[in-house]
């Protein structure tokens, strides 16, 4: 197998121990970053939505994303309706 | 240089180095196009997006786990995850549970109910925008290719060119011929006409002379007749008329 330099190396293909070392190597710099979102939003697009006949699911984990994301932004507020005090 | 003072005198340095490789040398060994990327054709759309279960969690998951815990391993996973968030009260259960129940009741009862009509409407409506795009593009190839055959009846045309040619050799030749017939013509002419004039003066002459000859001979002739002879004439005559008549009477 050719050897691959390990900032190049994909996330599933990077070993556990390896993890700290490729995730410091990774780019944080605002264009970085950006270039991230940018590749992730272009998978998800292309994999879910730009395809012929397309289903639920495309939208359907995007609002589940955002109900999720909402619920824990909010849970500070939400932590007041809980019914015990010690779990 | 006396003459632009404002050139600046290169130093000896600079001047005692080999002229620069480019000056008079063809670009050729800079390639273009040397690999196989280019944007067209553009490949087709994939038919159907990745696979969702239950419409929230990708079919990636489910594989991932299949070879650990087998099919029923995620809905393990599942359902540990909710008592445990249930029970640690991580999720809390509020007005807002009943109210995420109810809507979610009637989001799944419609989707249930209307959503294949809503698919086959969005298809019908790819289908069209495909349709009259794909129409543009073969009405675009239709146009194309009937360009292609005109041009190929354009060259087969222009094969001929050595008949037009031909033809047109013979035009000018006739032309030439027929300037050059008219021209002898001309001469012709023109020669017959001084000719005629030749033969026709002679004619002239010898007519003229011919009368004055006749005219001066009778002239003569009658001078010369004496009043005797005329007499004489008559009445031999007479006689004449006499023995005539005499000879036609007998015939009678």
């Amino acid at each position: 197998p050719p050897a691959v330099l390990l900032k190049d190396m994909k996330l599933m293909d990077v070993k556990l121990g390896q993890l700290g070392s490729w995730l410091a190597m990774r780019d944080f710099t605002p264009g970085g970053i950006l270039g991230a979102v940018r590749r992730g939003y272009e998978r998800y697009y292309n994999k879910y939505i730009n395809v012929r006949k397309g289903g639920l699911g495309g939208i359907s984990m995007v609002l589940a994303g955002y109900v999720v994301l909402s619920y824990a932004w909010s849970y500070s507020h939400i932590k007041h309706d809980r019914r015990r005090k010690y779990h | 240089r006396a003459l632009c003072p404002l050139v600046p005198a290169a130093p000896a340095a600079l001047r005692a180095l080999p002229p620069p490789v480019a000056v008079g040398v063809l670009h050729t060994t800079r390639q273009l196009h040397t690999t196989q990327q280019s944007l067209a054709p553009v490949p087709p759309l994939p038919e159907k997006g990745g696979e969702v279960r239950h419409g929230l969690i990708p079919e990636e998951f489910f594989q991932f786990l299949y070879p650990k815990t087998g099919v029923t391993g995620p809905y393990m996973l599942g359902t540990g995850l909710l008592l445990y968030l249930l029970s640690k009260e991580i999720y809390v259960v509020n007005h807002e549970t009943a109210a995420a129940a109810c809507i979610l009741t009637v989001i799944i009862y419609g989707i249930k109910k209307f959503g294949p009509d809503v698919a086959a409407f969005a298809d019908k409506l790819n289908e069209e925008k495909v349709a009259s795009v794909q129409a543009v593009k073969d009405e675009a190839m239709q146009a194309l290719q009937t360009a292609i055959e005109a041009e190929k009846k354009e060259q087969w045309r222009a094969e001929g060119r050595s008949y037009l040619f031909d033809a047109k050799r013979n035009n000018i030749a006739m032309l030439l011929e027929a300037n050059y017939r008219e021209r002898l013509l001309m001469v012709y002419n023109e020669v017959k006409k001084r000719l005629d004039y030749q033969v026709a003066m002679q004619n002239l002459r010898r007519q003229k002379e011919q009368d004055h000859m006749i005219q001066w001979v009778e002239k003569n002739v009658v001078q010369s007749i004496t009043p005797q002879q005329q007499k004489e004439s008559i009445a031999k005559c007479i006689l004449d008329l006499k023995a005539l008549s005499k000879s036609a009477h007998a015939t009678l």
